[in-house]
């Protein structure tokens, strides 16, 4: 790797290294983000190699694994360029087809191609599937098309173009002014706009700033950071650099959940190679601006997504909120002037820059601007990352994006926001998806996750699961977040229990409106919403468990039973065979009957009965009929 | 030093850049009730029942009077019904693990906090800090710390540190506004296993 003294060295670099690529070479590549190595990349990747060396087209096919391409449950994804060919769910065994086949013969192979759930028509390339089709990668977008670990990639595709600007066009104001006028506003849940946030740091009296990357990413669900930071660093490390740039800090700080440990190790290699070829340091670029960045593992605590939390344990300190006023922009590390900003809102700083602020806000709607990625994910059939612009409708994103709830189940309600969002039920899925509306809407954006429901979903039973996971998360600090979760995580454990009361649902909304108001940082302050937008939406749920003691979903387990209906059930055993509780008794020829005590209501026997009896029932709210006696239940 | 001009209960107050609305409010005569706070100590904002209603460019906020600066124009009320409601929640919470607290008894009788509204899980702790921040602050021993997060925190001495420093001290005790005896409790506890010989059990060998 040369060292890089000048933007007319930069720019010689980059010819060289495009003028070595030919973009008609034919280009396999292969997603290695975190959930394509789950389902087996690392194996792929392997006889990939393999088969290159054997079939002898080292020389004639370029071979790149790249960072997530978004579309995660139909992974391992191989895209074969120039075409743009997209195969998913390629296994090892795949490999030496796609070799002999589609790449010495120009063949497709059908079985790979992507299939839709709905259509059943195929697609051969990744912009005829509707997942990708509906989507605008503007942030996301050059994943698919770097290694991660290659710094002559991110060059090849524009990078560090952004910095020679803003180093050598701009001055800090002006770059600041850019950030402003293209109404950034923070990715990582307050939706702060980033300019007016950098203007605070950039005023704030002190020789010493610093810039801090959030990537505290912890809601259950949500990777759009993770995703980012894997496939793409050195777009967070420009924009930190710019960043800096701008307020005039010499130093940042990357913070990365320990959980994420294919982030960790890409984050070090791009810094190594930033820093190698002066791209990071003394004197960037000939330019006089310094910056130097370490990286720092965060200890697996919720909380330190906040930004004072997260600053306390950058410092060593526990990780636990201050109260703001002081805000970090005027006293934040080490007592010093910080600007801290989310992975996804840095990520977006060199598009700014190098297209402008007329391009960005352009996209979006009137207080939203840009793209914006959601994690996609629970009851929907498309799962993964999908980039769209602000303002497009909540039910394209579920519906065509995600091509609706599989198994012809009814969509109920999609979570927005995180554990501290809300639910959004169907009378809102028209809502334009952009900060105010999902706030209006009872539910927050959030840093984008998106929890698809169906109606086997219990929504007092999600209110449940995110407050108990709030419970666990809250720092415990300040008595508002630390007991009123607690309570509320009481009552609505009860609830599902079967053991509400009159009047809970208004202790709710009393102890809701009390850890809102008057807890300390943005994590009490919103651990009441899944509670409140819930009740809000769904008030009928929550009285059908508390006065009728039946759950509408046939979920909460304490308020179903599992039943067989003996004019349906035809002896065959089948229940019988899968129960592990050993709650069915029965026998050849017998009608079968569900022990109620010992049943552990896992559903195995409803998914054993064949579909054309149809004999086990689920119900809730209603007594359990007398079982028949012994005497009748011979069958025939 | 220049002189800020807020407004606390109605009652015009010039105070000095830098001081909280509690001390704004205190140096009129205004009083907010407190829990966690100490003259010797940083505020830290755990209990919240100083939480006080304040206007600022044209937005009300719920914010900890013992933590927020004061600022030119703020209108703060110190008893207003939304005020008074988180209050009345606050202690109803406390009282499910200090419930014969005196301190908190009191200020239940002013907000018509029901000691028995929530079910008891008496710790008699309600995680105010004091005890932990005097002993950091003012004695810098660290030897008694919050332990967990959550609905799990709690407080517990360091036994290597206790058993040096807090027989001679104890005066965590008398600033615990639930009951010393838990200070006290703990203490003991932390006592009752010294550390031992370095390389050696403490555990079955001892006996």
């Amino acid at each position: 790797m040369p060292r890089i003294k000048s933007p007319v060295e930069l720019e010689a670099f980059r010819k060289e290294i495009l003028s070595r690529r030919d973009a008609a070479q034919p280009c396999i590549t292969l997603c290695s983000g975190s959930a394509c190595h789950a389902t087996g990349s690392e194996k792929v990747a392997a006889a990939l190699e393999q088969e290159i060396a054997k079939q002898g087209v080292a020389a004639e096919v370029a071979y790149r694994r790249t960072g997530c391409h978004g579309f995660c449950e139909q992974g391992p994804i191989v895209v074969i360029y120039p075409q743009g060919i997209c195969y998913l769910k390629v296994q090892p065994e795949d490999i030496a087809e796609i070799i002999s086949a589609t790449i010495k013969e120009q063949q497709i192979i059908e079985r790979l191609l992507y299939v839709d759930v709905n259509t059943g028509e195929k697609a051969t390339t990744e912009e005829e599937i509707p997942f990708y089709k509906h989507q605008e990668r503007l942030v996301l977008g050059a994943n698919r098309k770097i290694d991660p670990k290659s710094l002559e990639d991110y060059l090849a595709v524009e990078g560090y173009q952004a910095l020679v600007k803003a180093l050598f066009a701009m001055t800090p104001e002006q770059v600041v002014g850019e950030v402003k006028n293209a109404k950034l506003r923070g990715r990582g849940g307050a939706g702060f706009p980033s300019g007016v946030k950098w203007d605070f740091a950039r005023n704030a009296p002190g020789d010493k700033k610093y810039v801090v990357v959030n990537c505290d990413e912890g809601d259950p669900g949500a990777y759009m950071d993770r995703s980012v930071m894997e496939g793409n660093p050195f777009a967070v490390l420009e924009g930190l650099m710019i960043g800096a740039y701008a307020i005039g800090a010499d130093e940042g700080y990357i913070y990365v959940r320990q959980e994420y440990p294919l982030a960790v190790a890409n984050l070090a290699i791009a810094i190594k190679k930033a820093e190698e070829s002066g791209l990071l340091g003394q004197n960037i670029l000939g330019s006089g601006f310094d910056f130097t960045v370490k990286v720092h593992r965060g200890a697996g605590a919720f909380i330190c997504g906040e930004e004072t939390s997260l600053l306390n344990s950058l410092e060593g300190k526990p990780g636990e909120p201050n109260a703001r006023p002081p805000f970090p922009a005027t006293r934040g590390l080490w007592g010093k002037p910080t600007n801290i900003n989310n992975v996804e809102t840095w990520a977006n700083i060199p598009l700014i820059i190098n297209k402008g602020a007329d391009f960005f806000s352009a996209i979006g709607t009137e207080g939203s601007k840009g793209t914006k990625i959601f994690s996609l994910v629970g009851k929907v059939n498309n799962t993964g990352l999908v980039e769209v612009p602000m303002g497009v409708s909540m039910r394209d994103i579920i519906f065509k994006i995600g091509g609706g709830v599989p198994g012809n189940k009814k969509f109920k309600a999609v979570q927005t926001g995180g554990p501290s969002g809300g639910c959004i039920p169907e009378s809102l899925l028209d809502i334009k998806v952009d900060f105010d509306e999902l706030t209006r809407a009872g539910a927050m954006m959030g840093s984008g996750g998106m929890i698809v429901m169906d109606e086997d979903t219990c929504l007092v039973d999600i209110a449940r699961y995110f407050l108990a996971f709030l419970s666990d998360e809250s720092c415990g600090k300040c008595t508002p977040c630390r007991e009123g979760i607690r309570q509320m995580k009481k009552i609505l454990t009860n609830i599902t229990k079967g053991l509400g009361q009159e009047g809970d649902i208004e202790l709710l909304q009393e102890l809701a409106e009390a850890t809102k108001g008057s807890s300390m940082c943005a994590l009490g302050k919103t651990a009441p919403n899944p509670v409140l937008s819930t009740i809000n939406h769904f008030r009928d749920e929550y009285e059908a468990h508390i006065r009728e003691r039946r759950c509408p979903s046939l979920s909460c387990k304490a308020l179903i039973a599992f039943i067989i209906d003996p004019q349906k059930c035809k002896g065959c055993g089948a229940c019988f065979r899968k129960c592990p509780a050993e709650a069915i008794t029965g026998g050849k020829k017998r009608i079968h009957v569900i022990e109620q005590e010992k049943c552990t209501k896992c559903g195995g026997c409803l998914e054993a009965c064949p579909a054309a009896f149809g004999a086990v029932h689920k119900i809730s709210g209603e007594p359990v009929p007398e079982a028949i006696p012994e005497e009748s239940r011979s069958i025939g | 030093m220049s002189q800020i001009h807020l407004q606390v209960d109605g009652k015009n107050v010039a105070a000095e850049e830098g001081m909280t609305i509690l001390e704004a409010a205190r140096s009129v005569g205004v009083s907010i009730p407190t829990l966690c706070d100490h003259e010797k100590l940083a505020p830290y904002g755990a209990c919240r029942i100083c939480t006080v209603e304040a206007d600022a460019n044209g937005r009300t906020n719920l914010v900890a009077a013992c933590q927020h600066p004061v600022e030119n124009d703020l209108v703060v009320r110190t008893r207003t019904e939304k005020v008074d409601k988180i209050r009345k929640v606050l202690l109803e919470q406390m009282m499910a693990h200090a419930p014969d607290s005196e301190q908190i008894s009191e200020l239940a009788k002013i907000y018509g906090a029901d000691r028995d509204r929530f079910e008891k899980e008496a710790s008699f702790c309600i995680l105010c800090g004091l005890c932990v921040r005097y002993c950091a602050e003012v004695k810098q021993k660290n030897a008694i710390s919050f332990f967990d997060r959550g609905a799990k925190r709690e407080i517990a001495f360091i036994p290597e540190i206790a058993v040096r420093e807090c027989w001679d001290c104890k005066e965590c005790f008398p600033l615990c506004p639930t009951s010393a005896l838990q200070a006290a409790y703990v203490l003991t506890e932390a006592l009752m296993t010294p550390p031992t010989p370095s390389g050696t059990c403490g555990g079955c060998s001892s006996k």
